[in-house]
């Protein structure tokens, strides 16, 4: 077992030699996948880990990757995609141009969720989504269109479920074990690596999605990365987060309107 | 059930088929203002089965809430791991979610928590493992009693589905066999 001073140092180290900043992280989280990387690569100490990460720049490249990967699916809590259908989707149509950033889009299926629904509104075409991670591995992902073909049934149902009404099988072709997202569904995909811990915003944007990304992080980076949306968002611009995460507890919650039940909050001022 | 002299800061209950019969006929009968925090772990469907934190609100007594992100811990009230994340530990003081792969194909995952809860609260923790189906929650009962908590075990011949605790006895991975009765009177006993 990894203790919680070795994982500090760990940590230290990490930001001291490579300037990747993950002591806002949540530390039972990390814990976790710490020592599932421990386990994993069968390192007989923890002093030998330290060594490796201190000494194997390859090693670190995947040590982060494996760190920062999140797991993520095409229409997740279809409730919540039927309510950006329905209520969000709506009021972006009539700006000329839309732009969206999904903050943390690990490998995109959000994204395409989003794209598809962007499409079938007729508002593809003057949208612009830039997908953004710390993991630049999970980008070229993104910029593929690739989604595991075993987990379409799920998505179908999903999409389904969302109020989706078209057979969502036409949004894809088989490949060689992977489904392939067609090419109009990600040509208007910006993709780019991106620190919420210390890159700024680089935008203004009319949706922001991060969800499920906040989980990973304390208080005070939640609130660091919760300001930064903030200003990365238009007048009346819309914030969504995962299903269990809230703005309730920062600054912002007093001129951010939420979408009831959903945790989808609107910019009022 | 005298042997472990802890006093308990935190109660994990993990459960699965079958628990919820369990857990109608122990929460209840809580003493009211019970001093620990009680926490259930749950498996569920996937999705947002809302109704269960109802439906336990309209059985209990104390307070059940649906744990949120950062939520703050306390006393005397009962927090039940939301749908489709793992519920974890931060500190002494709050809990953290965390949507990692599913442990024993479920997530939240029972043994998680025990293991986060014994890191955190060491030998304050009580982990109680009821009725269910597969062989979630015996490995982190082991790690309760390693950091010197306490480990129950549902007696399987009171369990809908001993498979679970039939687990966590064959490894050797528990303090006390328990009946529901005696599950609810060493709930109520501790102080």
């Amino acid at each position: 077992m990894i203790t919680d001073t070795e994982l500090t140092t760990l940590l230290e180290d990490i930001y001291r030699q490579y300037g990747y900043d993950f002591i806002g992280y949540s530390k039972s989280s990390l814990h976790r996948r710490v020592q599932r990387i421990f386990a994993m690569d069968k390192f007989p100490s923890f002093a030998e880990l330290r060594y490796k990460l201190l000494t194997d720049d390859l090693y670190v490249k995947h040590f982060i990757e494996e760190l920062t990967v999140n797991v993520t699916e095409m229409f997740r809590d279809p409730h919540f995609y039927k309510t950006l259908r329905e209520q969000v989707i709506p009021s972006l149509a009539s700006k000329p141009f839309i732009r969206i950033w999904h903050a943390g889009c690990s490998t995109g299926e959000e994204i395409f969720s989003v794209a598809i629904m962007l499409q079938e509104a007729g508002l593809l075409e003057k949208s612009l989504i830039y997908g953004t991670d710390l993991n630049a591995k999970v980008l070229a992902n993104v910029r593929r269109g690739l989604v595991p073909i075993d987990q379409m049934k799920k998505y179908s149902e999903n999409y389904i479920a969302s109020g989706g009404p078209k057979d969502f099988s036409q949004y894809y072709t088989a490949h060689y074990g992977q489904a392939i997202l067609n090419q109009k569904l990600t040509e208007k995909v910006i993709t780019s690596t991106h620190n919420l811990v210390s890159d700024s915003s680089f935008n203004e944007f009319d949706l922001i999605l991060c969800r499920n990304v906040l989980i990973y992080f304390n208080k005070n980076l939640q609130d660091h990365v919760l300001d930064l949306f903030d200003k990365s968002l238009s007048p009346l611009g819309f914030l969504a987060l995962g299903s269990k995460e809230t703005i309730r507890f920062s600054g912002l919650a007093t001129y951010y309107q939420q979408i009831q039940p959903e945790k989808i909050w609107r910019k009022t001022q | 059930m005298e042997k472990n002299p802890v006093t308990p800061k935190l109660v994990v209950i993990g459960g699965s088929a079958g628990s919820l019969t369990v857990l109608f006929q122990v929460l209840p009968e809580l003493r009211p203002s019970f001093p620990y925090t009680l926490v259930l772990v749950l498996h569920r469907k996937g999705g947002s089965d809302s109704h269960l934190v109802d439906l336990l609100n309209a059985k209990c007594t104390a307070p059940v809430i649906e744990v949120e992100d950062k939520e703050a811990l306390q006393i005397g009230q009962i927090y039940l791991a939301p749908s489709d994340y793992h519920l974890l530990l931060e500190d002494r003081a709050t809990f953290c979610l965390d949507d990692d792969e599913k442990i024993h194909y479920s997530r939240p995952s029972i043994d998680v928590t025990f293991e986060s809860a014994a890191h955190v609260f060491g030998k304050d923790t009580v982990g109680i493992l009821l009725s269910g189906a597969n062989d979630d929650g015996s490995e982190g009962l082991a790690r309760i009693r390693a950091a010197g908590g306490m480990a129950i075990v549902q007696d399987p011949n009171s369990a809908q589905m001993p498979v679970m605790p039939q687990v966590a006895i064959d490894k050797n991975h528990y303090d006390y066999v328990a009946d529901i009765d005696q599950i609810r009177s060493y709930l109520n006993q501790l102080s």
